[in-house]
């Protein structure tokens, strides 16, 4: 689709370029609905789970400059100094300038490589640099490793809810897309056991487990040190690969940190996604996945039909801003913001939300997670939301399957203190106003605790945490 | 000629009314009119002064640019403008308003009635349900008073089904329509300067109901048109719709979408800036009357007067 922002052609003053006016875009000439359905036919079968939906047009509503956005998954950057970022730059340009703009390896300059080793071994963890691969973003190792082993109808477990973002890679490879409720320590591992008894029953096994271990995107729950225990052992005996995502793990604002998947497994049933989005800058767009050699082997040759190699430009970045030895310092200043933002955003929830809402208190990560009555859908919550100028995500985009309807995401990192306890205070209004109208329609007055939640099945049943 | 084309804006149809105006600024373009794009937001009235087109093209859908809001401030600013007029806006934007109208001037339109939020909040609506539900029987249709595209819209099948449904749509509009389902073939027809285009017959393939998904994602939703209708039915049909029409005082273009059921044609709802996108209903009912999307959009320009006082 074309770019649908307000066509003024502008024709900046670049000096020594002759201003000659700009040449007319192209403009498609548009089709009718007939000639749409003659492109419809030629779709592939996986577009068919590929959909539009009418949340996604009303989140494309909230990037209004007066709505105050909890929808986001954005890190701050800016609190990254501009001045290193030049220096760093013209470093690049000065001396690398030939290298930084050509093509890289597939896997990644080794350089780039030893920086996530440093990244890795600040949670503990010490990989073979063989077993790395820069990706373009994790987002990308996520579909790399769903490209590596997805055949239409594999069955993937992931978590209820799950990051929103893997949904609609799961989708794209036709998977089965099996969820395992949550609770404050994480995924239900015991439910997990069960799942997989069900699976086996009829023959199948998933290809593989994804999982946010720590401050779990949405949710913001982490996995208890047991129940990392008994996963990763759970994949030994089974021979099943577990798909460890943890763009967090470094966010932590308050508590010890507890060993990843990966550290506990040695590397050989669990592959790792890491990123430096959050540590450093979503901009730059690199991110890694660790596999074993098989694994990687295909990896490799999926990654160069894909984009045969990520950004060599921000990779000398990487190498740069890592030279300069100040990166563990810029995660702690990172942690005093969002920590403090976190705190806002729980308080403020205390103050304005209804007492028949639940959410998570985050010990880390970007995110809270809050669940309403289930006669709320978030989804229609949100387009009222919006006409008080306040933006979430629904829960439903954290489900394959239609679930998720009575949740929210809210995230506390891309927005000031004062922005979410305005935003937070708006949405609980919100809230408040369809709770007083659903209990006048119904007589109810307190609600009735459900009576069995696991029959539930589409709110998590986190506590909620005072 | 120099046409301002106004799309996109604050409501929650904004990616609708992007599809639709570039979809029509397209069309300008291939007819040799000057175009200039605006996204209303807070600088519209600048914009107008500063571009002065000689035509407006509305294709702000949803509030703002269906109820008038638009339209008035065009008409203050002297400029000429498609579609309906801000009466005609006002009345059809607005349900509730639109099914009296044509109540009031004998045009069927499915029972309802019509709540605001704060019937329920303040005034203890809710202890009317019972009486609403014996006058209109189930299924009902719960839908927002105002908006389009099909959000916030809602079957009951039950009583059960009732409190969600009107949660849902008091989410789109602080006034909501309990509205007598009708069951029965869904029909949309297109009117340009009074004349009726054929009936498109709209068949979701999946869904019970026209959702916003099946609206707007190819394939989703059949469409057949001109929609395959006796003789008898293609005239009831278009004298329901020349009828709307009328009571609501259209200008210009304007849709009408219909349940034809064993009743005859009922009308649900009007549509002062109709969708002009790749699956709009519109532009399949005026292809049908052998009027390319061009040739549309040409004969809209046309239509466009100077209502300036």
């Amino acid at each position: 689709m074309r770019d649908t922002s307000t066509l003024v052609s502008e024709q900046p003053d670049i000096p020594g370029v002759p201003a000659a006016p700009a040449p007319a875009p192209h403009r498609r000439a548009h089709t009718s609905a007939r000639d749409l359905e003659r492109y419809a036919a030629l779709f592939a079968q996986r577009t068919r789970v590929m959909r539009s939906s009418a949340m996604r047009d009303l989140m494309e509503i909230t990037a209004r400059p007066e709505v105050i956005s909890l929808a986001g998954g954005l890190p701050d950057t800016s609190t990254f100094p501009p001045e290193s970022f030049a220096a760093q730059m013209t470093r690049i340009a000065q001396e690398s300038s030939a290298e930084a703009l050509q093509y890289g390896p597939t896997e990644g300059f080794a350089r780039t490589r030893e920086c996530i080793g440093e990244v890795m071994a600040a949670e503990g963890m010490h990989p073979d640099p063989d077993d790395i691969i820069v990706t373009t973003g994790g987002q990308q190792a996520i579909d790399l490793v769903a490209k590596t082993l997805v055949d239409p109808g594999d069955v993937v477990v992931c978590e209820a809810p799950t990051y929103p973002g893997a949904v609609p890679v799961f989708c794209s490879y036709e998977a089965d897309t099996r969820q395992v409720e949550m609770d404050s320590d994480g995924m239900r591992v015991d439910l997990l056991e069960e799942l997989l008894e069900e699976l086996a029953a009829e023959g199948r096994r998933p290809k593989f487990i994804y999982t946010v271990p720590t401050f779990q995107n949405p949710a913001g729950v982490t996995l208890s040190a047991e129940r990392r225990r008994r996963l990763v052992e759970i994949a030994r005996e089974r021979e099943l690969l577990v798909v460890e995502d943890n763009p967090y793990g470094l966010l932590r604002y308050q508590g010890e940190p507890v060993e990843t998947l990966y550290a506990l497994d040695g590397g050989d049933y669990v592959l790792y996604v890491g990123t430096f989005s959050k540590i450093l800058s979503p901009g730059i767009r690199l991110g890694w996945l660790c596999a074993p050699p098989p694994v990687m082997e295909k990896v490799v040759l999926g990654k160069q039909a894909s984009d045969l190699c990520s950004s060599t430009l921000t990779q000398y970045f990487v190498d740069e801003y890592f030279g300069e030895g100040q990166w563990g310092a810029y995660i702690e200043s990172l942690i005093g913001v969002y920590r403090a933002r976190r705190d806002a955003m729980l308080e403020s929830l205390e103050r304005h939300f209804p007492e028949q809402a639940t959410w998570t208190a985050p010990a880390g990560g970007l995110f809270v997670w809050a669940t309403l009555p289930d006669y709320f859908d978030t989804t229609d919550l949100l387009a009222r939301a919006l006409r008080e100028n306040v933006a979430f995500v629904p829960g439903a985009a954290a489900y394959a399957d239609g679930r998720g309807t009575g949740s929210m995401r809210l995230n506390f990192s891309g927005s000031n203190e004062d922005e979410i306890r305005e935003g937070i205070r708006r949405i609980g209004k919100v809230v408040r106003e369809q709770v007083d109208l659903f209990e006048t329609l119904t007589g109810e007055h307190e609600l009735p605790a459900p009576a069995d939640e696991s029959e539930r099945g589409d709110v998590v049943p986190f506590r909620r945490d005072r | 000629m120099r046409v301002a084309v106004l799309k996109g804006g604050r409501s929650l149809e904004r990616q609708v009314s992007l599809r639709s105006g570039a979809r029509v600024e397209d069309a300008l373009d291939a007819l040799g009119h000057e175009v200039v794009a605006i996204d209303a937001g807070g600088d519209l009235v600048a914009r107008l002064k500063a571009e002065r087109p000689e035509v407006v093209f509305v294709a702000l859908h949803g509030t703002d640019g269906e109820d008038g809001t638009v339209q008035e401030l065009l008409e203050i600013l002297g400029l000429p403008y498609t579609g309906p007029g801000v009466p005609a806006c006002r009345r059809s934007a607005d349900k509730a308003a639109a099914k009296q109208d044509l109540r009031d001037a004998g045009v069927p339109t499915p029972d309802w009635v019509s709540f605001s939020q704060t019937a329920f909040s303040e005034l203890g609506a809710g202890d009317a349900l019972e009486e609403i539900e014996a006058r209109l029987g189930f299924p009902l249709v719960i839908k927002p008073a105002r908006g389009g595209s099909s959000l916030g819209v809602r079957f009951a099948a039950g009583r059960d089904d009732v409190p969600q449904a009107l949660l849902t749509a008091f989410s789109y509009d602080s006034r909501v329509l309990f509205e007598r389902h009708v069951s029965g073939r869904e029909l949309s027809v297109g009117v340009l300067d009074g004349e009726v285009l054929p009936a498109v017959e709209v068949r979701p393939k999946e869904e019970d109901l026209y959702t916003y998904e099946a609206r707007y994602e190819i394939g989703r939703t059949e469409f057949i048109c001109p929609a395959e209708l006796s003789d008898a039915e293609r005239s009831a049909v278009a004298e329901t719709t020349r009828s709307t029409w009328d009571a609501l005082r259209c200008e210009g273009f304007a849709r009408v979408d219909l349940m034809l059921g064993a009743g005859g044609p009922e009308v649900l709802e009007v549509n002062a800036v109709p969708g002009l996108t790749d699956t709009s209903l519109l532009p399949m009912s005026a292809e049908a009357a052998g009027l390319s999307f061009e040739d549309l959009v040409a004969r809209i320009i046309g239509l466009a007067p100077s209502r300036a006082a």
